[in-house]
């Protein structure tokens, strides 16, 4: 090759290189990526957090939850009051349109709410939907929806996984339909599926007004790329503008870098100990004993592990729940790192040349690694055992592990139900086995009064505490990276709002 | 040759069953799918519902024979995780991992045969020491390290070839080195061993001695029989680029059937693990199987013995 077509050549390139990087601004394209492969865009079909980003964008819930004001308002709804313990009356939205010209009016709802409360119908969570009973149309633009007993979480769901399906199309394209065609009436609609791989979301004109606002971005084109790694070289090359979940230290190096946005929140995902206080694994464990769990608690320096592995916006947490959580105590008792009381208690236990135990554990294991070395500097023998999430999972449920790391995302639900009712109200996944908490919790769950609610989750938390059920541990964080051509606020509640996202 | 033929072909049926029964079974034991299937959020009673959805409450013996009469009507049933038609979700994938496996091997034989050729022809020279560098670092780089170093030089600093996604030729360029110069050593050390031990056989000489040129005693008589072995390793190169490019696929985010089986696994969809190990060692018997014919057509002792 001659030195002047050579020369033109690399001109050319770098040139393509240069204008990369504003092509997507100039086309109105947001190129983002997953790194999972979802299995399912029909919301009541997927369990993932995928999932979840794409329902907020194409669909709505009866309500919206203003992540500033942290107040529910309406969104398909109007107005709502409760006409009894279990029967919520909405007043509907008029004149909004689904994507594909259906009309939105009360017979969605109805359906909507009659399908999805169907077990038979196979809803991936049911937990989402469970709570309610059925639903009735009291004329085109009033509903009532009744639930299985009291459920003061009710609009937190409407707001969250409760989104309004499109009757005529949804009977006749199903689960199966809507996964590759998806119609809601959402800011966003959706061009193509291609399942697991590729995404691509056109903003909706039409779109009702409603609390999300009108999209400004006109694509969002998703990706899935698995290796965060690959995420960054196509953020670097331009092909992407748009990731999250970047790890800590490679966060830490881009944002020094400068040429990125780099912005960390907090998630509500808390990691925590699950202890067999109830003896599940063996009635003599030494976990059994409760200065053995307390022992756990101040042998692990909890701060460290926050200020060294996890960073950003991540805090110790001394609760069994996420602190924003409704009902979630914060006055109870906490433990202070401090290895040599941690052996006192293990000496007054009866193990003053400690013991052996296994931990359990499905992620992160560069935290469990370094418990693991807490543990052994007050004696502790701990021996890793690293497994899928759901073979944990079965070992849980049968009572053979005495320690595991978890995890819990409360599905972003505001509201300490969605995480110290689930393991603490006898289910398999409950060690502790208490029945003063479970009746708490029971009182807790269903009283429609909020000082009651408070009052009584209050108390089962503080006992937790105490007797040290859980040894919980930190909150997450996530890192979301993008464009310096584009803005975004991420909120703690870790769903990616496309339709906030802005060009500069 | 016929009987050659018919005799390694029922081999073949009978391996693909005993692999299809063990692959059925091992999975089984490997967790509970239902657990799997109502992924983290899940709670008891949700997962009890799924067992009984899906049937895992019947006899293994009894989904075994389901599946298996299924299978061959050429249905594998529905994906648990995608809730789409196994056939189709293998076919979209299967087509991106065949053009990257025959890119890889080609490239691989491309690169590793004349390169071995020449190592052999001048044993210890500076060519002979430059392809044993090239294989070993062929074989001692990890791939997943070897992808993000060409995704550095040539999407990040050049920015001539896109880091991932399987849109245009362009890019299959770097996984298809990738998982070429994995495969290569082998093959060029193979080459070169048997090119060495084929041109000091008596039979060689003679061509020489009768007068045949350099070219016609190399490529006819020499790689002819040198050769050999290489077809066979090729063959199972090949089968495991088509079942074992995880990495790579990952890497550059190809979404093919390696790595469908890989996500498949930790998701226990089992329809999709079951239809792709079944595909995969059908591939890796039909390529035993070709490499077999290629001997006996190469070699003639072959199909006599």
């Amino acid at each position: 090759m001659n030195p002047r077509l050579l020369m033109s050549s690399v001109a050319l390139t770098l040139a393509m290189v240069g204008s990369s990087a504003l092509a997507d601004k100039a086309s109105d394209t947001l190129n983002a990526a997953f790194t999972k492969e979802l299995e399912s865009v029909d919301s009541y079909f997927n369990s993932a957090r995928e999932g979840v980003i794409l329902q907020r964008s194409i669909w709505d819930g009866l309500l919206y939850l203003n992540q500033e004001t942290g107040e529910y308002e309406g969104n398909l709804a109007t107005s709502w009051q409760w006409v009894d313990d279990t029967t919520l009356e909405m007043k509907l939205r008029e004149g909004v349109k689904f994507h594909n010209g259906e009309e939105f009016d009360a017979d969605d709802v109805v359906y909507t709410v009659k399908f999805v409360a169907n077990p038979e119908n196979g809803v991936v969570v049911q937990r989402n939907v469970n709570w309610m009973k059925d639903a009735e149309k009291v004329d085109k633009y009033t509903v009532r929806i009744t639930t299985n007993g009291p459920f003061p979480a009710a609009l937190e769901f409407l707001a969250g996984p409760v989104s309004i399906y499109p009757n005529e199309y949804y009977a006749e394209a199903g689960p199966a339909g809507m996964a590759l065609k998806p119609v809601g009436t959402g800011p966003y609609m959706v061009e193509s599926v291609d399942p697991g791989k590729h995404f691509v979301l056109k903003k909706y004109e039409g779109y009702h007004g409603g609390p999300k606002g009108k999209a400004t971005i006109g694509t969002v084109d998703i990706r899935t790329i698995p290796d965060v790694n690959t995420q960054l070289a196509e953020m670097f090359s331009g092909g992407l503008d748009f990731i999250w979940g970047v790890p800590a230290d490679q966060a830490e190096k881009l944002a020094a870098m400068g040429r990125l946005n780099v912005v960390n929140e907090s998630t509500m995902r808390i990691g925590y100990l699950e202890l067999d206080a109830a003896g599940r694994s063996g009635a003599d464990h030494p976990i059994t004993k409760r200065a053995v769990r307390q022992a756990l608690m101040h042998a692990i320096d909890r701060k460290a592990i926050v200020d060294n592995l996890l960073k950003g916006k991540s805090k110790v947490v001394h609760s069994a729940c996420f602190p924003s959580q409704f009902g979630c105590e914060q006055d109870v008792t906490t433990y202070e790192y401090d290895p040599e009381k941690a052996k006192a208690l293990l000496a007054e236990a009866g193990y003053p040349d400690g013991f052996s135990i296994d931990l359990y554990a499905y992620r992160d294991r560069g935290y469990a690694e370094a418990m693991l070395a807490y543990l052994a500097e007050v004696g502790i023998t701990a021996n890793l055992k690293y497994l899928q999430y759901s073979a944990l999972r079965d070992l849980r449920h049968k009572g053979e592990t005495s320690m595991s790391f978890q995890t819990w995302g409360s599905y972003s639900v505001n509201d300490a139900s969605a995480i110290t009712s689930q393991f603490f109200k006898h289910g398999k996944e409950d060690f502790a086995r208490d029945d003063e908490v479970k009746a708490w919790l029971d009182v807790a769950d269903t009283a429609v009064d909020p000082a009651v609610r408070k009052e009584n989750y209050s108390k089962a938390l503080k006992k937790i505490a105490d007797e040290a059920y859980w040894v919980p541990l930190f909150s997450y964080n996530a890192n979301y990276v993008f464009t310096k051509d584009a803005a975004y606020t991420p909120t703690p509640d870790e769903v990616v709002r496309f339709f906030h996202v802005r060009w500069n | 040759m016929l009987i050659f033929t018919l005799k390694r072909l029922g081999l073949a049926v009978l391996v693909t069953l005993t692999v299809s029964l063990l692959s059925f079974s091992l999975l089984f034991m490997s967790g509970d799918p239902a657990s799997a299937i109502a992924g983290e959020n899940a709670n008891a009673t949700d997962i009890e519902a799924i067992r009984v959805l899906y049937g895992f409450d019947r006899p293994f013996m009894v989904q075994y024979v389901d599946w298996l009469t299924g299978a061959l009507a050429g249905d594998f049933g529905q994906s648990y995780y995608f809730k789409l038609p196994v056939s189709t979700l293998i076919a979209d994938r299967l087509s991106t991992t065949m053009l990257l496996g025959v890119c890889g091997i080609s490239f691989a034989l491309v690169t590793a045969i004349p390169l071995g050729v020449l190592a052999a022809m001048r044993p210890n020279s500076l060519i002979d020491r430059g392809a044993l560098f090239l294989s070993v670092m062929g074989q001692a780089m990890p791939s997943f390290w070897f992808g993000l170093v060409l995704i550095v030089i040539f999407s990040i600093q050049l920015g001539w070839l896109p880091p991932s996604g399987s849109s245009s030729w362009k890019h299959f360029i770097m996984p298809t080195i990738v998982l070429g110069y994995y495969a290569m050593p082998a093959i060029m050390r193979l080459t070169r061993a048997g090119m060495l031990e084929v041109l000091n056989a008596d039979y060689i000489r003679t061509a020489r001695a009768k007068g045949a040129s350099e070219t016609r005693v190399m490529f006819k008589h020499a790689l002819r029989n040198a050769v050999v072995p290489v077809v066979s390793l090729a063959a199972v190169q090949m089968g495991f680029m088509l079942g074992g490019s995880i990495v790579v696929e990952s890497i550059f985010a190809l979404h093919g059937a390696g790595y469908l089986a890989w996500e498949s696994i930790s998701r226990n969809d089992l329809p999709t693990v079951q239809a792709l190990i079944l595909i995969f060692s059908c591939f890796y018997i039909v390529f035993t199987f070709l490499s077999d014919l290629a001997n006996a057509w190469l070699d003639p002792r072959i199909r006599v013995g």
